[in-house]
């Protein structure tokens, strides 16, 4: 691990002598440059998106799984007692936590953003809702409905598969959409430094005909032109990358109102994800330089 | 050190070259002449591992060229000093840089370096020019210059292209000085040139070989000068 770090240090420090064998080439200099920050600026979006998507998708999957609803529907008459009656039924019923008739300050609060705030809610026929919270190891809901067909024929048991499924489905679909819309700005990148990597080769072939007349070996030429490409994917990536998390940062903060676009950001120790884009950047931007590299001087006599 | 056994190379769908055997032994001299596109510069380059042979054997240094890695070949071009017609300079760095350039990629510490390459530029006369670039150079003074680099890692071989081809008389007098001096100090020789005036001076202070290509084959010439 060691030797591995100093030859990392090694590279990154360089050889001046090396440095100065291949002129620096103005226009590939800025190309990757800008290229490698404008990647480094989406790829902090999208992973800024997998992560909020991510955590929507452990969100809902696990409040969502761990809570159901009864809804009571019944004459004027019956709805306290049927509502008492299944309230007994889930005291009793064998992975259930807890269990309560939500107040009508909660149910009015539920309908307010739908009703406005003066909606009477004693006076019409709305039904009795009870929060259902589960255990760890969950109830069996077939058996429960049929428990509660029989002690309150008014009472519906919604445990919110029929949404919730999907929802945490498209979540973790919009998840992997962030991670694949990252691997493509990786593979772009890669071919843009390619590009470019080939672009300055081939406008130093003369370079490095002079060099392999001289007794350079190839490793040596590729080197310097690896060196540079890093150093440079490297540095607009950090760039690019400070830039996207300045943007991140000037979102709007998360609000219950704006739901999951304003939650698109990265929370606590989350903030030290985008750290590792450019690091990324310059490995991409080594193997592409490299494989270019090495391509053409194979070519070379 | 240099061994041709028998080899030929074809370009362009033609044999160029036939039938060629050489020897170049430790502290030999020899021309290498003949007519334009007689194929002085490819055999040159085979003789360095620039080309490979379509038939026959080219030993660098007792290894074939066929069997060596690039990075053999590039080892072996560290024990080959080369001067081209054309020079080949890296135009973004000076003279002393230039003439330094084998140093530099052989991972040699140049500060250690100084002393060697600062006596060398003065052999070579190109003091007053070490911070001048290779455009700003003359003809004569690139050539001493190709000089300079070439022999900075004090090769056991020297190849040198048509080196007086484009330089005046004098000039060509006092490159031709530096290589007999070279040859004298145990380097091996080889210049190609069709310049027979040069070739008839140098006899007078050295004990050159000189080859002919002709016909596509490589003929001793000795007789015609």
């Amino acid at each position: 691990m060691r030797a591995w770090l100093n030859r990392v240090a090694e590279f990154l420090i360089g050889d001046t002598q090396a440095d100065r064998v291949v002129p620096p080439t103005g226009y590939t200099a800025t190309l990757t440059l800008f290229s490698a920050a404008a990647m480094a600026f989406l790829a902090v979006f999208a992973l800024a998106l997998s992560l909020a998507t991510g955590r929507l998708a452990d969100q809902w999957g696990a409040e969502l799984a761990r809570s159901s609803t009864i809804r009571i529907s019944a004459p004027d008459g019956q709805l306290a007692a049927q509502t008492e009656a299944a309230l007994k039924v889930l005291e009793t019923t064998k992975g259930v936590d807890t269990a309560r008739a939500l107040s009508s300050e909660e149910q009015q609060a539920l309908l307010e953003p739908w009703f406005g705030p003066d909606l009477p809610v004693d006076t019409l026929p709305i039904p009795q809702l009870i929060e259902v919270i589960e255990t760890e190891e969950g109830y069996d809901a077939e058996g429960l409905r049929l428990r509660l067909a029989a002690e309150a024929p008014g009472a519906v048991l919604d445990d919110h598969t029929r949404w919730r499924r999907p929802l945490v489905r498209a979540a973790s679909r919009l998840r992997m959409l962030g991670w694949a819309s990252i691997l493509l700005i990786g593979a772009a990148t890669a071919a843009m430094i390619t590009l470019a990597a080939n672009a300055a080769l081939a406008a130093n072939a003369q370079v490095i005909s002079v060099l392999r007349l001289v007794g350079a070996r190839d490793s040596y030429i590729a080197q310097a032109f690896e060196r540079r490409f890093t150093l440079r994917a490297l540095t607009g990536a950090g760039i690019g990358m400070l830039l996207g998390m300045v943007a991140i940062a000037l979102l709007p903060s998360a609000q219950p109102e704006g739901g999951f676009l304003t939650g698109l950001g990265f929370q606590g120790w989350h903030w030290l994800w985008p750290l590792i884009i450019p690091v990324l950047a310059g490995l991409v931007a080594f193997g592409a330089t490299r494989a270019a590299a090495r391509k053409t001087l194979r070519d070379m006599p | 050190m240099i061994e041709l056994e028998n080899v030929a190379y074809n370009y362009g769908g033609g044999e160029l070259l036939s039938e060629i055997s050489l020897k170049l032994q430790p502290g030999s001299f020899h021309f290498l002449t003949g007519p334009s596109g007689a194929g002085k510069t490819t055999l040159l380059k085979l003789c360095y591992g620039a080309l490979l042979p379509t038939s026959g054997q080219v030993r660098l240094f007792t290894s074939d060229v066929r069997d060596m890695e690039r990075d053999d070949i590039a080892l072996a071009r560290r024990r080959i000093g080369v001067v081209h017609q054309d020079c080949q300079f890296l135009d973004h760095l000076n003279v002393s840089d230039n003439i330094a350039l084998p140093l530099m990629v052989a991972g040699r510490d140049l500060l250690a370096e100084g002393a060697n390459l600062k006596e060398l530029t003065s052999w070579v006369g190109l003091t007053a020019r070490a911070g001048a670039l290779p455009p700003e150079l003359s003809g004569g003074e690139r050539q001493r210059a190709a000089l300079a680099r070439a022999v900075i890692m004090s090769p056991d071989v020297v190849l040198a292209d048509e080196p007086t081809g484009n330089i005046d008389w004098d000039m060509s007098q006092r490159l031709l000085r530096l290589l007999i001096e070279l040859n004298r100090m145990g380097k091996t020789i080889m210049v190609a040139t069709h310049d027979l005036a040069l070739i008839r001076a140098a006899k007078t202070h050295v004990q050159a070989r000189v080859l002919r290509i002709s016909n596509r084959r490589l003929q001793l010439a000795g007789a015609d000068l």
